[in-house]
């Protein structure tokens, strides 16, 4: 049950942070949102962001921030065990379905629809 | 008196719009998450995945909704009432993908979609790396591993 508390909190927090960056500087969301995945990289290199989602659940798992973490995450993985390497051969191996579903979905949709505006 | 009216009001009307805005996102964000974590406890629970699993289905879950909504145009107008509660979890980034995909539609298959498709995307997926690999290269040297 405390899961669902700290899902709202932190889900909510990073919200509200980025909100504030947007409405109180002349940054457009395609900067915050890269700042994010850098801050959710660097939270996680040494394995503060795991501690979040753990405590966090799903709440810590869809904010951008989870894409950084996710990247650095499959990367050290695989450099655990090959090295350098493995930086580049593991990076996109936890990421892999997000991109992938986004980008055919992406693809379909704009066979079937027109814009609107 | 009127002067100073509507100086007053010049002033504290951004303000009061600043603090709206930030609480619209902090409780839509915190209720997105709420409804991701049943989700998440859903998926464990009728399909017995493990967590690390149900993770990614969720967010699977969320770039498909997002795509959805975006190709039917309701994204937009939710984006307009949520501010960034819609724009920084993964919906922004579907979103992203797919209004650029419509939107360049008309330019053909390959130098519209596929030369536009990543045009907001690319920027996270950019810097994602580029970051990975500089504290990744900092960890193996502080760590190693």
């Amino acid at each position: 049950m405390e899961t669902y508390v700290y899902a709202f909190l932190f889900c909510g927090f990073v919200c509200m942070i980025s909100q504030l960056i947007l409405d109180n500087t002349k940054l457009t969301p395609g900067h915050v949102t890269s700042l994010f995945v850098v801050v959710g990289a660097m939270l996680d290199v040494f394995g503060i962001y795991d501690k979040i989602v753990l405590y966090c659940g799903a709440g810590a798992i869809i904010p951008i921030t989870s894409f950084g973490h996710l990247l650095i995450h499959g990367a050290m993985d695989v450099a655990s065990e090959n090295g350098f390497m493995g930086l580049a051969l593991g990076i996109f191996d936890l990421t892999s379905a997000g991109i992938s579903v986004a980008v055919v979905s992406a693809f379909f949709l704009a066979l079937l629809f027109k814009p609107r505006h | 008196m009127k002067d100073k009216y509507v100086e007053l009001v010049e002033k504290h009307t951004p303000k009061e719009d600043i603090v709206k805005n930030a609480t619209v996102s902090f409780l839509a964000g915190g209720v997105l998450g709420i409804l991701s974590e049943l989700l998440l406890r859903g998926y464990m629970m009728w399909f017995s995945l493990p967590r690390k699993e149900a993770g990614v289905v969720v967010i699977l879950t969320l770039i498909v909704i997002a795509s959805i909504l975006t190709a039917f145009g309701v994204f937009d107008q939710c984006v307009s009432k949520l501010k960034s509660a819609l724009i920084i979890p993964i919906t922004g980034f579907a979103h992203s993908m797919t209004s650029a995909a419509l939107e360049y539609r008309k330019e053909g298959m390959v130098l519209g979609i596929g030369a536009n498709i990543f045009k907001l995307a690319g920027t996270v997926i950019l810097y994602g790396i580029v970051s990975v690999y500089v504290f990744g290269i900092i960890r193996l040297i502080v760590m190693g591993g």
